[in-house]
């Protein structure tokens, strides 16, 4: 198995722009446009990661781009990628099947702190797609349900048919130990969920403000939004933690693309805590 | 001041010096007259030097001169700097080959072959050791760089004249070196033609005790003196440079960005040159048959609509975000991000602008309107 | 006719009144009415001469649009705590769109012909009103208005499903 790859496991470590393959075990379709690899190592050996952290993940032949990943991270033999199709490689990953192998460097970036939040109360805020990257966290949260307070998901999406991770969030729901309170945009009459912005849902969640941390995971014009709703409900900028995005080409801080004022996003970001980039965020094609 | 051990070597123990580098395996780069343009190529010998050349250069200009001595280092810094080398513009990465169900990866090997910089500026020295700490000194190395910086042997030149957009002794980076090297010479054009050679490390003084050489008097001392103090006198620009960072953070919005936007054709020049400038993009190249794919790295620059493009647009898709971007990542975040500035003061992008746009007016003109504790 | 034993309490009681003055609570007291609404029942439509605004007391309000050949869109939902109907304050006083209870829901409904009488006759309880008011439309405005970011920016919808 290993002859087949004239890179080994020490070449890996010692160059971080080498891929490690994996080959794609399932396709879910998930809502339009979204689908979710499951993939599995050739070399066998397990994938550790942290909720928050992202992948470099290589379609041969056709490019490599960075992916968050969104699956159970006490799961090592599997990694999951849920992935939106907007553009050429991504449209072409909605097409590759099962058996297909692809190329996999990572893991990078700063994962969601975990530990900052035992102890106290938990809300979640995402809209459509933002579940993905917050799910690892989600999972891990209530793997550890005893260590935190309140736990409280707001999701919002488009509409009854694109609610992202469906089957996810009622089981969620069905705990009696979290609350999810999911909004669509628009509905049929006879609906009887919320319609409105996932603000409406952060207005209505039963917490204590000031006890609260805050995991956002929204486009960064809505992030805006989602942190002075925070505010409103008591819970300060400095435990708002939000993800950004930015290009990236290398994923290990050498290339410059995923500069934000000082930061090397791929790895002092793609996570920030609020206070501390509020100025950087307010500066207009930064 | 530095206690290097000092000797003086003629050009034919500079001849020397570069025969045995050759001998012993070094590939030696140094400074050549090209299509009207002094570059760093490879020197076979001394008679490769660009003697009695000088060069001329402005905002937007550079030209070659004939002096009327026989200088072998009369010049400043052309397009060229020493990143090409250790830094390359096109690099292949590895190499991938379906085989088996599965992929089989090749890293592309690093050349056996180390350099020899001839004629490396003070200003270049400071480069070099900035991309050092950019490339070597972050949580993630590059091998590549690595490979090429490792065993790179030095000889740098003390400035006898200052060039039309240099400005190293506002940003504190010459013209005299101070460390860094193996060797380094200062040029004594007086009635005799010879070097003051300092010596910077053991490699340097094996080197050197190869060669032709006689100890150093106080009046070879002191002629060297002369010569940076002639160029440290007449530097072609100038920027206070203590307070940059915060004047620039402090003026994100200022409308000079606006009017050097109006100039500014994102052309990309100032980073192709700059010596300090490191940015890079990688892409796949796969053949016709699908059965193999190389991935391959080369220089990227800022001012491009790629370079900051996601999904739905760039995030810099004005002109004015995209030079605001160089130059705040250049003089200000650069210190947060590794420590001190990202500028040398070479003056490079003020040579190599088509439209002349000089960095250093550029801060001025921001510091003109700002708070009084930044005033020149 | 209107209960008004127990309706300054419950009144009181509701966020709207937050702060109100005595004297201005008592003048708006008088103009209310408590109301139950069904699941399903429309409470207003679109259209109608808009007679009274609502205080949510309990349950789930979804303001609805027609559309010609499907369901109605719920574009807003409201609940406790929340008001809703401002187009008594706006000539020509017709409601914009429909009003349902999702669920069974409790309100407070206060006549806006009353209400709007009092007004004219008495500007500072008229100004405590529009102060009331404002603030909450422009929040509904300026938070419809990301939620059209929102949309816009997502990629194009799926197709709709047949009814």
């Amino acid at each position: 198995m290993d002859a087949l790859n004239a890179v080994t496991a020490a070449d890996l470590i010692a160059d971080p722009m080498l891929p490690r393959q994996f080959r794609i075990a399932q396709v879910t379709r998930e809502v339009p446009g979204v689908f979710t690899w499951t993939l599995k190592s050739l070399d066998r050996r397990g994938f550790g990661f942290q909720p928050g952290q992202f992948n470099m993940v290589w379609l041969p032949g056709v490019g490599e781009i960075p992916l968050s990943i969104s699956g159970d991270c006490r799961e090592p033999y599997t990694l999951v990628h849920t992935i939106r199709a907007v553009g050429p490689v991504t449209n072409m990953m909605q097409q590759a099947r099962p058996g297909t192998v692809v190329g996999v460097r990572g893991p990078f970036g700063r994962p969601w702190p975990i530990e900052a939040a035992v102890g106290c109360d938990v809300i979640f805020v995402t809209s459509t797609v933002g579940l993905a990257p917050l799910r690892p966290l989600i999972v891990e949260v209530l793997h550890r349900r005893d260590d935190f307070g309140k736990v409280v998901i707001c999701y919002g999406s488009r509409g009854t048919e694109d609610i992202l991770f469906e089957a996810d969030l009622h089981e969620w729901r069905a705990r009696f130990d979290t609350n999810v309170h999911v909004t669509v945009h628009a509905a049929h009459s006879g609906y009887r969920g919320r319609v409105g912005g996932v603000a409406a849902a952060i207005n209505i969640a039963r917490i204590d403000g000031a006890a609260t941390q805050a995991f956002v995971c929204r486009s960064e014009a809505l992030t805006r939004q989602a942190v002075a709703t925070l505010g409103e409900r008591g819970v300060t900028g400095d435990r708002v933690w939000v993800t950004l995005e930015r290009s990236m080409k290398c994923g290990i801080g050498l290339c410059g693309h995923c500069q934000f004022g000082p930061s090397f996003m791929c790895k002092d970001g793609p996570i920030y805590r609020f206070d501390q980039i509020e100025a950087l965020y307010s500066v207009r094609e930064l | 001041m530095n206690e290097h051990a000092v000797a003086v070597i003629t050009p034919d123990g500079l001849a020397a010096l570069i025969g045995g580098l050759r001998d012993g395996g070094f590939r030696v780069i140094g400074p050549r007259l090209r299509e009207q343009t002094i570059v760093y190529d490879d020197i076979d010998s001394i008679a490769d030097l660009p003697a009695g050349w000088t060069d001329e250069q402005d905002g937007g200009h550079y030209r070659v001169r004939r002096r009327d001595d026989a200088a072998l280092f009369g010049y400043n810094v052309g397009p060229h700097a020493w990143k090409r080398f250790l830094h390359p513009p096109l690099l292949r990465l590895w190499r991938a080959e379906k085989a088996d169900g599965a992929l089989s990866v090749t890293a592309a090997a690093e050349p056996a072959e180390r350099y020899a910089f001839l004629a490396v500026r003070s200003c270049e020295l400071h480069a070099i050791a900035i991309q050092d700490r950019v490339l070597l000194q972050g949580p993630y190395v590059d091998p590549h760089y690595r490979a090429r910086r490792e065993g790179v042997f030095i000889v740098s030149v003390n400035c006898g004249q200052a060039g039309g957009t240099c400005f190293c002794t506002s940003m504190n980076t010459g013209p005299r070196a101070q460390e860094g090297f193996d060797l380094s010479l200062t040029e004594l054009l007086g009635d005799v033609h010879e070097f003051l050679v300092e010596v910077g490390s053991p490699q340097g003084a094996a080197l050197l005790a190869t060669v032709p050489h006689r100890p150093a008097g106080s009046a070879d001392t002191s002629a060297a003196a002369g010569v940076v103090a002639n160029a440290e006198g007449n530097m072609g620009r100038h920027m206070r440079s203590d307070d940059v960072r915060e004047l620039l953070l402090e003026n994100l919005e200022h409308p000079r960005w606006d009017d050097v936007a109006e100039r500014c054709l994102t052309c990309g020049n100032c980073t192709m040159v700059c010596p300090t400038c490191f940015c890079t993009t990688v892409w796949d190249e796969n053949d016709l048959s699908g059965e193999a794919s190389e991935r391959k790295r080369r220089w990227d620059s800022c001012f491009t609509m790629d370079f900051s493009y996601i999904h739905g647009g760039s995030i810099r898709s004005s002109g004015r975000s995209r030079y605001r971007q160089w130059i705040t990542h250049k003089l200000a975040n650069w210190v947060d991000q590794f420590g001190s500035s990202g500028c040398v003061g070479c003056g490079r992008c003020i040579t190599w602008c088509p439209v002349g746009i000089d960095i250093t007016e550029e801060v001025r003109a921001i510091r003109a309107t700002s708070a009084p504790q930044h005033g020149e | 006719m209107v209960q008004v034993v127990g309706l300054e309490a419950t009144l009181a009681a509701h966020p709207f009144a937050h702060d109100l003055d005595a004297g201005v609570l008592e003048l708006i007291v008088g103009c209310c009415s408590n109301a139950v609404y069904k699941p399903g029942a429309y409470i207003f439509r679109e259209a109608e001469a808009a007679q009274k605004f609502y205080l949510i007391r309990h349950g789930l309000v979804s303001l609805e649009i027609h559309v010609p050949q499907t369901a109605p869109i719920v574009v807003e939902t409201l609940e406790e705590g929340e008001i809703f109907g401002w187009s008594w304050l706006v000539p020509p006083y017709r409601w914009s769109n429909d009003a349902r209870a999702a669920e069974q829901v409790r309100l407070i409904e206060i006549d806006a012909a009353c209400l709007r009488g009092k007004m004219e006759a008495d500007r500072a309880l008229g100004y405590e009103i529009y102060k009331r008011f404002v603030p909450i439309m422009g929040k509904r405005l300026a938070t419809t208005r990301l939620r059209l970011v929102e949309l816009a920016m997502e990629p194009a919808p799926p197709p709709p499903k047949h009814r």
